[in-house]
């Protein structure tokens, strides 16, 4: 196998206390149907437990979906714990509800995509395929 | 992006002594992948393997093997043994995607510095999974991690030799699972260590031992006769007894008179597996190349020739293409 067959590996999480994990999963089915693999972990991460998962996944991808409007607090803490642990080469984005305000903020951290509610799943495949790091 | 500076052979070597887990992460990646720099990886760790207890989880979908790996983990961690895990999931065979979802089962574990978890897709590649999953248990082992435990779905030739790989192999059943225990007979029960019924929490977990046992009276064994135990992973009921177990084989392994024999039996299995993988790639690569697959597939189809000489054929064409091929290197 050569190393560009090789599939996206994104690693799916969902921070904080909400327990709906429907439009995670929906989304890690998308990106699996095209092609990706998807290290799903559940609900209830903490910041540690994800930037964790993504350095032991080697993930080049990590998609956060929050559903209890403490992106703003919880986002940054996931940054931080990623950067403490050297993992600063993967493509962000975020899901769920964020409000329309607070996307400037989202993006402004580094999360280069930013999906809402209504958001077709192909929208987010395209994303992660047009911006995923390659890695060797 | 620009591959990082960590991403050569000789500095993920370094790192992964160091104990840098992001080395580690980074270099399972690569003999994933089976590339030059992976394989450069593997060659320099290969001689400090083998200081790991390595252990296969197999079984059916479903069975409960994450729920299992994870409660052995925590077990192991009591006893004060660092462990790393590696988890197959099936690719889709349409998308080649896959959804890994085997770290629900270990979440408490994420946050343990003893342990390292890494989840791999199957991928479908020809004798891939073998070559990938036995790689990624030599990486952990060498890394210096007590345990090395490596999960698969106990279902074709691919995830039966990857047990195989390990030491020790735990086979996991269930309670009313009595179809399957018959009919796996010749497959896994042969190279299963140690027995497992989980889910002992349901009616039947005594018919499921029971069963084994009856199977097991008929199978030959040399010097080790494996235990049948029931645990119920979700509380970790039995597990301690479980991981005596895996410990009895393994210390079996280590000095039974037997030790040195069933030592290169294990190297012979796993160099016979990753020859024939490569094997398998090659000639199919070479039957690809000169065309000789597809007509003769069409002429068996169409019943105008048997399979057994058409399969004769196709070996004759594989020779001719690697005969060329010997001439030009
Ligand atoms: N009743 C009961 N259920 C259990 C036990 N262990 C696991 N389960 C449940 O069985 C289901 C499957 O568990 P997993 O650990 O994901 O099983 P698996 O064999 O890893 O599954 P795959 O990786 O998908 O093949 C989950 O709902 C578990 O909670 C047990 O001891 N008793
Ligand atoms: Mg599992």
């Amino acid at each position: 196998m050569t190393a560009t067959e090789r599939p996206i590996r994104v690693l799916i999480a969902k921070p904080g206390l909400d327990g709906h994990d429907r439009g995670a999963k929906v989304v890690a089915r998308a990106l699996r149907d095209a092609g990706m693999e998807v290290v799903y972990t559940g609900i209830r991460q903490t910041p540690q437990m994800i930037a964790e998962a993504a350095l032991q996944e080697d993930v080049q991808v990590v998609g956060l979906s929050i559903l209890s409007g403490a992106h703003l607090e919880l986002f940054p803490r996931v940054l931080e714990e990623l950067r403490a642990r050297g993992v600063d080469d993967v493509l962000l984005f975020a899901g769920g509800i964020i409000p329309e305000v607070d996307i400037p903020a989202v993006r402004e951290m580094g999360f280069a995509g930013v999906f809402g509610p209504g958001t077709n799943t192909a929208d987010i495949i395209g994303f992660v395929q047009q911006h995923a790091p390659r890695r060797a | 992006m620009p591959p990082t500076t960590i991403d050569t052979a000789d500095a993920l070597v370094e790192g992964i002594t160091r104990g840098d887990r992001r080395s580690l992460a980074r270099a399972l990646t690569l003999v994933e992948a089976d590339s030059a720099t992976g394989r450069a990886v593997l060659a320099a760790l290969y001689p400090r393997t083998g200081r790991a207890q390595t252990v296969g989880v197999t079984g059916s979908a479903g069975a409960g093997k994450s729920t299992l790996v994870g409660a052995i983990a925590r077990e192991q961690r009591r006893r004060g043994r660092s462990v790393g895990i590696i988890a197959v999931d099936p690719s889709s065979p349409f998308s080649h995607g896959a959804i890994l979802g085997d770290r629900i089962r270990m979440q408490d574990l994420t946050s343990d510095g003893g342990v390292f978890m890494r989840s791999m897709a199957s991928r479908g590649n020809l004798g891939g999974l073998s070559e990938s999953a036995g790689g990624a248990v030599d990486v952990l082992d060498a890394a210096g991690f007590d345990v090395v435990m490596v999960e698969t779905v106990g279902a074709g030739q691919d995830e039966v030799e990857v047990a195989n790989a390990a030491g020790t192999t735990v086979l996991v059943t269930n309670p009313g699972a009595g179809d399957e225990i018959q009919s796996m007979k010749a497959g896994l029960m042969e190279v299963a260590q140690v027995m497992v019924v989980n889910k002992a929490d349901l009616a039947g977990a005594d018919t499921a031992v029971a069963q084994l046992r009856a199977l097991l009276a008929i199978a030959e064994h040399a010097a080790w006769e494996p235990p049948i135990l029931k645990a119920i992973a979700r509380t970790g009921e039995g597990v301690p007894e479980l991981v005596d177990a895996i410990d009895r084989h393994q210390q079996h392994l280590r000095e039974s008179a037997h030790a040195v024999e069933e030592r290169r039996l294990l190297a012979e299995r796993q160099v016979i597996a990753l020859a024939r993988a490569a094997l398998h790639r090659e000639a199919l690569a070479a039957a690809a190349a000169n065309d000789a697959l597809a007509p003769l597939v069409a002429e068996v189809a169409l019943r105008g020739r048997d399979p057994r000489s058409a399969a004769e054929a196709l070996v004759l064409a594989i020779r001719r293409a690697w005969a060329v091929e010997g001439e030009r290197s």
